[in-house]
């Protein structure tokens, strides 16, 4: 017989192996899946994970999957922080959107003006857009014990309506022929966050490498980061260690808003380029999953980043190269993590096989 | 630009290593916003793309994308294919513009047409349909269908194109029954059955009777049929699976006429860029069977109506009109002309509410 024997401490070894096995029976899942569709699943995997990086017009890709991976790790970066301490933002996509509406509301005050003081202030404007937004969850469960779980994610749908209001009326392009949507920033010098649009090159990429540096010695070097693993890992120990929850409440969800805030502004004065109704595409939600992919450290999330960048942009590629629907590509990406938690039972069980025994 | 460079050289690269094979390939792309199977807009633009490889057989090659969010991802979607050696791209919504403008300057060579929108480039077209023109017609059985004289109306987002369709059937309900009021409201979605049928819900709970919509499921048709004694309308494609009630009739967008005429142009080498209107005339726009749901006077008067603004005698946007506020907009007998109807941002009068800001 088949037994799950829970292992006293989870084991570090099989919590780095999970994720590579996960993605490798993805792949054979996914295989199986494109070839029952009709696909050669060979060339379709290959599609999906080589191409991007190692094809023919690899030049292209490389930096799109920076383009794409920047605001998953910057956001999944702040999560991380508040997973680890057990507090839960879930509504980082509506930090995501305040920020972009802040930091594209400063560029759009200035507009046409042209000074190289503009990008900062809409830095600083991205940022502290997210951290507002964060601190309302933070606030209430600090002073009335709400669950930050809810909140967060309630205003996820508040910012939603926020954004739509402001690309259909006050930011909207007064030249746009009464069209939704703001004027293009990345048109405007100052404001852009491109640091060349030809290459593919854009701030928020920077800003997520100095994040997984930062967050890396955060946690390894700072007391801050000790007492976030430690409320997380042993809550009690960390109460009687004088840890104050409400300011690491604070912190985390204020951190984590900043940062997602700072993702939003990024991309909403670059890649995006304008406040648009539909200018959030979840880069918040699938966070949550990167995060977890990457095992809440810093670096194993920038690589799930990467990772997650390479499935999508590959599968657009296998999308419009093979003909494979958009579904069964969401389906793929949905097994990867499907397939990690499945297998996360291996780092906190162990398997035991056993003989049966008759009384 | 560097890129442009690169860029360039990477296609003629591969259109010299992919050898003759490929050369007399003409290769057309489609980027679509909704599943091809959404039944509706994507849908008709799906079936313009099969129509072209029937009518040209091994001349072409056909490569489409589904559900490519509008926005950044739109722009590496169009620009894939244009690396892939597409020379012909159709993007087929409002929100790939600004992409599929900024794509366009980096592939000289590759042409683009780009549905809905306002931006030509030398080598970006647009193209439209008069959708307005079905609205007319349907704004005629709508209001004349209705028993609780409360039109419903599933709006997607509030740009021209919508604003104008509202527009054209509240007058043309109006004018067959002065009692009847719209009621709308705003899906902000293309395609998302879920919220399509809440919205459809909520205004059936409000006394509606007629539905109509301009986002591109089925789903508030579904929403009508489990209501019982509601009707409506087809989007975009016939939705002919709920024939004959409460699918009364359907305004159709026939893209496969334009779609060959433009891939034989290419194939020509006459292409130039444009920015085309068509209407019911020219069969970009077309109406779907009124079925026996319908009175029959009430089929020949809406079928009169179709009739007259195909051959021109009559402009559904024909003054007096005014707008919501009671200014004056068109005077006795004047034509709207097409950069007002563009560009339209104003409810006409009679419609309640505001346009969302």
């Amino acid at each position: 017989m088949i037994r799950l024997e829970r292992r006293p401490q989870p084991s570090r070894l099989w919590s780095y192996l999970t994720p590579v096995i996960a993605v490798i029976v993805t792949m054979i899942a996914g295989g199986l899946l494109f070839a029952a569709l009709g696909k050669n699943p060979v060339e379709a995997i290959r599609t999906i994970f080589w191409n991007p990086l190692f094809g023919e017009f690899a030049f292209y890709y490389r930096p799109q999957l920076l383009v794409k991976a920047a605001p998953l790790v910057l956001i999944a970066i702040g999560l991380s922080l508040g997973f680890r301490a057990g507090i839960w933002n879930i509504g980082a996509e509506g930090q995501y959107i305040v920020g972009a509406l802040c930091g594209a509301g400063v560029g759009l005050a200035f507009h046409p003006t042209e000074s190289v003081l503009i990008f900062p202030l809409m830095v600083i404007a991205g940022g502290l857009g997210g951290w507002a937004w964060a601190m309302i969850p933070g606030l209430l469960k600090v002073r009335f014990g709400t669950n930050e779980i809810l909140v967060s994610l309630m205003l996820v749908y508040v910012a939603e309506q926020l954004l739509a209001s402001m690309a259909l009326g006050l930011m909207k392009n007064p030249e746009g022929h009464g069209f939704p949507g703001s004027r293009n920033l990345s048109d405007y010098a100052s404001a852009t966050s491109w640091i060349d649009q030809d290459i593919g090159l854009h701030w928020g990429m920077a800003a997520a490498f100095i994040a997984v540096i930062l967050a890396y010695v955060l946690l390894n070097r700072h007391i801050l980061g000790f007492n976030i693993r430690l409320s997380g890992e042993a809550p009690r120990a960390a109460k009687f260690s004088g840890v104050a929850p409400a300011r690491l409440i604070l912190f985390c969800l204020g951190t984590s808003g900043a940062l997602a805030g700072l993702a939003g502004m990024f991309e909403v004065a670059g890649p995006s380029g304008q406040v648009s109704i539909d200018f959030n595409v979840g880069y918040g939600f699938t966070a949550i999953i990167v995060a977890f992919l990457g095992r809440l450290h810093p670096v194993g999330i920038l690589l799930a980043g990467l990772l997650m960048a390479l499935t999508y942009i590959g599968g657009e590629m296998a999308q419009s190269n093979l003909g494979l629907p958009a579904a069964a590509i969401q389906v793929f990406q949905g097994m990867l993590l499907f397939f990690l938690l499945a297998l996360d039972v291996l780092t906190h069980f162990r398997i035991r096989l056993s003989a049966r025994r008759t009384a | 630009m560097r890129l442009s460079k690169i860029l360039t050289g990477a296609t003629l690269a591969l259109g010299l290593a992919t050898g003759a094979a490929a050369q007399d390939k003409t290769k057309v792309g489609f980027i679509y916003v909704g599943p091809i199977g959404d039944g509706g807009w994507t849908y008709e633009h799906d079936k313009g793309r099969l129509a072209v490889e029937e009518h040209f057989g091994d001349q072409v090659e056909t490569v489409y994308q589904e559900s490519v969010p509008e926005g950044a991802d739109a722009e590496r979607a169009i620009t894939q294919m244009a690396l892939q050696g597409a020379d012909l791209i159709f993007t087929t919504s409002f929100g790939y513009m600004d992409p599929t403008i900024n794509v366009a300057k980096k592939f000289p060579d590759v042409k683009f047409e780009h549905a809905t929108g306002y931006k030509q480039a030398e080598n970006v077209s647009t193209y439209s349909a008069r959708f307005y023109e079905g609205r007319a017609v349907q704004g005629h059985i709508a209001g004349q269908m209705t028993d609780s004289n409360i039109v419903g109306y599933i709006g997607s987002y509030p740009i021209p194109e919508v604003i104008r369709g509202i527009n054209s059937a509240f007058i043309h309900a109006r004018k067959v029954n002065p009692d009847v009021e719209f009621k709308i409201v705003w899906a902000y979605t293309w395609f998302d059955p879920a919220k399509e049928a809440d919205a459809a819900s909520v205004l059936i709970e409000q006394g509606a009777d007629v539905i109509l919509q301009h986002t591109d499921s089925t789903a508030p048709l579904a929403a009508a049929e489990n209501a019982g004694d509601v009707i409506g309308f087809g989007q975009a494609s016939d939705m002919a699976e709920y024939k004959p009630s409460p699918r009364v009739s359907s305004i159709i967008d026939n893209w496969a006429p334009y779609y060959i005429d433009r891939v034989q142009a290419v194939i020509d080498g006459t292409w130039e860029s444009q920015d085309i209107w068509h209407g019911i005339d020219e069969g970009m726009v077309g109406i779907g069977e009124i079925t026996d749901a319908v009175p029959d006077d009430i089929k020949a008067s809406a079928l009169e109506l179709k009739d007259s603004i195909a051959s021109g005698d009559y402009h559904p946007f024909t003054g007096p009109i005014n707008k919501q506020d009671g200014s004056a907009w068109l005077a006795e007998g004047e034509v709207a002309d097409d950069g007002t109807l563009l560009g339209m941002d104003f409810y006409v009068e009679g419609i309640e509410g505001k346009i969302p800001e």
